[in-house]
């Protein structure tokens, strides 16, 4: 009875071993590399740390309260509620429409899809560079505005006006142009899961196809598809820094316009005054804004809690 | 008569994604008009669809431009796209792979740590983890590059997810031929998970080639560039002829497209693990 107790508590321990030399590395890595930061930049943040990350300055909420009483910060936010006011809708549209259509077609199926998903090969900094120094470059020969005059409509300044704001144009088809093929990839996945029963059982009852079956089968069939890409449109949204930065800054800085919250947070941590605390607190901040978003969107379509 | 409109609307369905297709295509078209033009073709003052001449020595000049360490880019992007994916890919399989299946207590809780920084997504904490970097003394090294990266929760969640699903009977007969744990990893599940190991392969090494915001903050030094934040910075600050900056952007996306038109079927495999699951 103690030889076998003795064994069953080895073999436990054994496994115990097994496990951490399997996980332990990642789970090391994760952990320095993603929760120091993290509780570090919480301490930082109280803290008048400017070009130090040792500072000795305690200065209680004062970072918090400056970055809340910013224009700037508080202009940030509102930069990112437009950008995915523009941008989750129109990429939703658009990569359902491509997946439900390229579902469809029976030649050269293959094609369509490389060609749509292609994009997701090409970097935002390069792709910010075609649309910056070509497609909408803002001069007379530029692509854009030649097509514009073929219709007999003037030149536009796309990136450099405000008035219209033109630059929420360049910003989003970047954008729309590559990820649309992504998460037309999702869709198409998701349509493959579709049981082509339904359909026919639909047919049988004498429902029309188009709009009809796209109603009431094929959007309720995607649901799950659906949570996952608005949830990940947003999520990438907030994130936005790549084409924001290549698009608008030049050798004079960057406009004080059009300016989500990781450019805002560059500039504050990383610029001229190297203020690390100031800069912490808005990543704790961030960090706090992006887990009510998620949190809250998941909790708003029904998600998270038991199931899997 | 039905057959008819059926008819008509799969030509225009046919059509409109043909139209569309180029529409895509126009930004790569640009890419290769641009870069392989002369400087006088690209600053016309016209609009012209094609050169006059195609200018193939652009990509001879630009490698030969000492004002522009592009070469030195490409091979920093280079390592560091290669080592992040062999360095994920090591480390993310064998924690999926303990998550999966090594019985123990405290299992739960390892996941849901790992779970957790799913919700906050690493480019919002980049200032905590520049302050860490930098007090590692790790700015502008390779290390500071490559290490803080390589521990991605979605490699280990679709690594998990993947063995989760995988039929025990190979496993449980290696177990009895007294392989252990590490053997009968290396032996029998790493040769049957091929699929998985490329498709979160392909999904690393894309996303480690296209990374901005972490080598702009972390290569600071001009020889720490990756090929992404030497275009950026010539994008930015207009020293390089545009001739050249098209041809050194198109240059950058050769080694993408190649493992996009090799890998396809692996990076759709992958998008649909880690979109959806």
């Amino acid at each position: 009875m103690t030889a076998h107790g003795a064994t069953a508590r080895r073999r436990v321990r054994n496994r115990a071993l097994w496990f951490w030399t399997f996980v332990g590395p990642f789970a090391v890595g994760l952990g320095l590399f993603t929760y120091v930061p993290l509780l570090w930049s919480v301490a930082l943040s109280f803290f008048d740390a400017h070009n130090t990350v040792t500072p000795t300055d305690f200065v209680g909420l004062d970072n918090y309260t400056a970055l809340l009483s910013d224009d700037a910060f508080v202009d940030s936010l509102r930069t990112f509620l437009v950008f995915t006011a523009f941008i989750v809708p129109t990429t939703y549209v658009f990569s359902l429409a491509l997946a439900l259509m390229v579902n469809r077609v029976r030649r050269a199926r293959a094609f369509f899809r490389s060609v749509f998903f292609l994009p997701a090969a090409c970097s935002y900094v390069v792709a910010a560079l075609i649309w910056k120094m070509s497609l909408f470059n803002g001069v007379r020969f530029g692509l854009a505005n030649t097509v514009l005059g073929w219709f007999g409509g003037d030149p536009v300044a796309w990136l450099s006006g405000t008035d219209p704001p033109w630059y929420w144009l360049v910003i989003v088809t970047v954008r729309l142009w590559l990820q649309t093929g992504f998460y037309m990839i999702l869709f198409l996945a998701g349509l493959q899961r579709i049981d082509p029963g339904l359909y026919e059982a639909a047919a049988v009852d004498g429902a029309r196809p188009g709009r009809q079956v796209l109603w009431h089968i094929t959007l309720p069939q995607l649901r799950a598809t659906s949570v996952a890409v608005v949830l990940l449109l947003v999520i990438n949204a907030f994130q936005a820094f790549d084409e924001f930065y290549n698009l608008l800054s030049d050798t004079r800085g960057y406009p004080p316009y059009a300016r989500p919250p990781l450019v805002y947070l560059y500039y504050l941590a990383l610029g001229q005054g190297q203020n690390l605390g100031l800069g912490s607190a808005g990543a704790v901040i961030l960090s706090l804004v992006v887990v009510v978003v998620t949190v809250g969107q998941a909790r708003w379509f029904g998600l998270g809690g038991r199931e899997e | 008569m039905e057959d008819a409109v059926v008819r008509v609307g799969r030509a225009l369905r046919l059509v409109l994604l043909v139209v569309l297709a180029l529409l895509f295509l126009v930004p790569f078209y640009l890419l290769v008009r641009n870069g392989l033009s002369s400087e006088r073709d690209v600053t016309a003052p016209e609009w012209a669809f094609f050169p006059s001449e195609l200018r193939w020595a652009n990509v001879q000049e630009l490698f030969d431009d000492p004002s522009v360490p592009f070469a030195r880019s490409l091979l920093n992007s280079a390592l560091i796209a290669v080592a992040t994916t062999a360095g994920t890919l090591l480390l993310a399989s064998l924690a999926g792979y303990g998550l999966a299946r090594v019985p123990y207590r405290h299992a739960n809780k390892v996941f849901y740590a790992v779970l957790g920084t799913l919700v906050v997504p690493a480019a919002v904490t980049f200032v905590p983890s520049f302050v860490l970097v930098s007090s590692l003394g790790w700015i502008s090294t390779y290390r500071g590059l490559i290490v803080p990266t390589l521990f991605p929760a979605f490699a280990c969640f679709v690594f998990r997810q993947y063995f989760l699903g995988f039929p025990t009977e190979l496993e449980d007969a290696a177990q009895v031929d007294g392989l252990g744990y590490w053997r009968t990893y290396w032996l029998i599940v790493v040769p049957n998970a091929r699929p998985v190991f490329a498709a979160v392969g392909t999904i690393v090494f894309i996303g480690a080639w296209n990374s901005f915001l972490w080598p702009l903050v972390i290569g600071q030094d001009r020889d720490a560039w990756t090929v992404q934040v030497a275009l950026s910075s010539f994008t930015t600050s207009q020293v390089v002829r545009v001739h050249e900056l098209f041809v050194a952007a198109a240059v950058s996306i050769l080694p993408l497209l190649a493992v996009f038109l090799c890998f396809q079927r692996w990076l759709v495999a992958g998008v649909e693990r880690s979109g959806i699951d």
